[in-house]
């Protein structure tokens, strides 16, 4: 139970839903049964193995090991592009100074191995008044409002 | 050339606030170095030897002189008032304070400029030919295409945390002046049928590992750039190689998956993500291109120059190059002076160029990847007062792409990764031809320096390359002959055995002196190589 409180201490989530309460299984394991509604994605993982289940999945979750392996943004935004609506969650070594493109590439939760600092994170959500391209998130890019 | 609005302005802004942030709890002790690394190179701050360095980014190479004036600034403000122009068209400043760093960022931004993803694993700043705009033989100016693809790849929140650094060219000419094939994409802008579109090239670059990028599609129409440059990036971001360094450039993956494969994994993503809304409106690509427009060149300028001093009429013939409007070139300023340090100037020197390029080219420079500048748009009438202004600053050798002008990594003088230094043995090469006289009867030979194997200096490109080694704590120079990195693209191959510091000038100048004993009429250094292959430098080298 002290390390559930722990990991609820930690967890940051962008959404209105209730997190869901058991553990995200292997997508090889996902693939196997049918009963899991969450999945975690290794780096290696081909997320896109996922697409064909995404109506019974309620949440990702996207392990980054080390944060200076960035092949969980490609993972996170491909499964956006193919519709999934569900939590999409970083966990792992994920910290305050990337959670800003994270959330461009849609992940909507957080789960880091060490907390972040409240006032480090609102800054960092909050630092980009613009953004140039186009990702998983909602914002008009820099290019669409010169033109609209 | 390009200006920001207050879209840029304030991106620009921000990146310099995120910055000071992330300096501060580094400084605080919030951030480790491991997790501020990442985060410092990607504002352009290298650890050396000695200190801080730092790197500025120049897009496609092209400033004003108010930038120039300002990068003049910037050295005697926070440097020992000189600046180092790299072989990425960039500059570099070497005595840098991290407490320092913010400030100087916040002054660059004041001149639109900005030290944003020039290191890092990231898309890196877009480089282009130098003499665009202004060359005879282009097709279009590429240059925006490339400011194009620096708004896309600025703060890009899926590829900054890419396998390994991104470096991309854009020409738009057939003769290749920004070593297009030896960067991860290269692009080529094209005319097929009367449109215009784009010819990829993906998985060049130098390195331990020198490769030639393959054309992967030969026309990409212009309304599909930035998605074609998208689904790159995606292909390399997932299957790139992560578990050692040195194999995690997209050339190592190109290369394992095979052309065929690789090129067949993009087009399946470009084709799911042309519904995703990627590219830009057309009418963003026409907005950049109104930056580009020529300035308003005199019609019927002059032809004519007064040849009667020999020194300026050795300069005109070997620093300027041919332009598109009658009676204008565009004049090269070396910073090869003999005996010099390859791409340094001094702020005095920067501001000099500066001004002579608001009198002489319509305000605009260049900064070539050979570590030199050029001055576009020069009326032919104004060139014997341009080149007095800059002989009297020392400005004025006129050596390009002869032995003299030659390429080198700052090298074990500065760098922490090299092996060797480069500087000492670039400035007595040049002072060896200087006083031998052989500079002239050589012609083109381009000689390029890198102080280890990760090839800064371009050493697998030059048409004699020097690699400088550790040999049992020694340093120990090694010799390559026939690269190229022009539309003749090449690699360059090793003689033989390395050689010390005074054995490597004496064998350079054996490899010259074969080819001035075999050369047959109007050879350059790289065609009498060809033609005659690697064993009369062998037998006269080691022989």
């Amino acid at each position: 139970m002290d390390n559930m409180a722990t990991e609820n201490d930690r967890l940051i989530r962008y959404r209105e839903d209730e997190a869901v309460d058991h553990a995200a299984v292997t997508v090889d394991s996902f693939l196997d049964q049918s009963s899991a509604s969450a999945v975690r994605v290794e780096p290696g993982d081909d997320a896109r193995e996922l697409i064909p289940h995404l109506e019974r999945l309620a949440l990702v979750e996207v392990n980054f090991p080390a944060f200076g392996d960035g092949r969980g943004y490609s993972s996170a935004r491909l499964l956006r592009e193919a519709g999934y609506e569900g939590e999409l969650r970083a966990v792992g070594d994920v910290l305050v100074d990337q959670v800003a493109y994270m959330r461009r590439c849609g992940f909507d939760a957080f789960d880091p191995d060490a907390p972040l600092d409240e006032s480090d994170l609102e800054a960092a959500l909050d630092r980009w008044p613009e953004v140039y391209q186009p990702a998983a998130d909602s914002r008009t890019p820099i290019w669409t409002k010169r033109h609209a | 050339m390009y200006l920001y609005d207050q879209y840029d302005q304030a991106m620009v802004d921000a990146r310099v606030e995120e910055f000071r942030d992330q300096a501060r709890r580094r400084l605080e002790g919030k951030l480790s170095e491991d997790q501020f690394k990442p985060l410092r190179l990607m504002n352009g701050l290298y650890l050396q030897l000695h200190a801080y360095m730092l790197r500025v980014a120049i897009p496609y190479g092209t400033l004003n002189s108010r930038q120039m004036h300002a990068l003049a600034d910037i050295a005697d403000k926070y440097d020992r008032g000189y600046g180092h122009f790299t072989t990425r068209q960039n500059i570099q400043y070497n005595w840098i304070k991290l407490e320092e760093a913010a400030d100087l960022l916040a002054d660059l931004a004041k001149d639109e400029m900005h030290a944003i993803q020039t290191s890092g694993n990231c898309i890196r700043n877009i480089s282009s030919d130098h003499f665009a705009g202004a060359a005879a033989d282009e097709l279009v100016d590429p240059r925006p295409y490339a400011e194009l693809l620096r708004q896309w790849s600025s703060f890009h929140p899926e590829f900054s945390y890419l396998p390994r650094k991104f470096k991309i060219a854009v020409i738009a000419s057939d003769t290749d002046r920004a070593a297009m094939r030896l960067h991860d994409i290269g692009i080529q802008v094209v005319e097929q049928d009367g449109e215009l579109g784009a010819a990829f090239y993906v998985g060049g670059g130098m390195g331990r590992t020198p490769m030639i990028a393959p054309c992967i599609k030969d026309f990409v129409p212009l309304d599909r750039l930035v998605t074609y440059s998208e689904a790159i990036l995606r292909v390399y971001n997932r299957f790139g190689r992560r578990d050692n360094k040195y194999k995690a450039r997209i050339k190592i993956l190109v290369h394992e998956m095979g052309k065929d494969s690789f090129t067949q994994a993009v087009d399946e993503e470009f084709a799911r993500m042309l519904d995703e809304g990627i590219e830009p409106p057309f009418a963003e690509l026409e907005r950049i291109r109104t930056f580009f427009e020529d300035p308003l060149f005199e019609t019927g300028a002059s032809e004519d120059i007064d040849r009667s001093d020999p020194d300026f009429a050795l300069w005109v013939d070997r620093n300027t190059v041919a332009h598109k409007a009658s009676g204008y070139v565009s004049a090269v300023i070396s910073l090869k002076p003999v005996g010099g340090i390859p791409g340094d100037a001094t702020s005095e020197q920067m501001r000099l160029m500066a001004d002579l390029a608001k009198d002489y080219s319509f305000d605009e420079l260049r900064v070539m990847h050979t570590q030199n500048i050029v001055l576009p748009h020069v009326r032919k009438a104004d060139l014997h007062a341009l080149w007095t202004a800059l002989d009297e600053a020392g400005l004025g050798s006129p050596n390009l792409d002869t032995i003299e002008d030659i390429i080198a990594c700052p090298g074990l003088d500065y760098c922490s990764l090299a092996n060797a230094r480069s500087i000492p043995v670039a400035q007595k090469i040049s002072e060896r031809f200087a006083a031998n006289g052989k500079t002239e009867a050589l012609g083109q030979l381009k000689l390029k320096i890198s102080g280890c194997i990760n090839a800064c200096g371009h050493h697998h490109a030059g048409h004699i390359g020097i690699l400088g080694v550790d040999k049992k704590g020694v340093e120990n120079y090694q010799l390559l002959l026939g690269g190229s990195e022009a539309e003749d693209v090449s690699l360059a191959k090793i003689t033989g055995p390395g050689f010390d510091e005074a054995g490597i000038v004496n064998a350079v100048e054996t490899a010259a002196d074969v080819y001035l004993r075999e050369r047959e009429d109007g050879e350059r250094f790289l065609d009498t190589y060809r033609r005659i292959g690697m064993a009369p430098f062998k037998e006269a080298l080691y022989g």
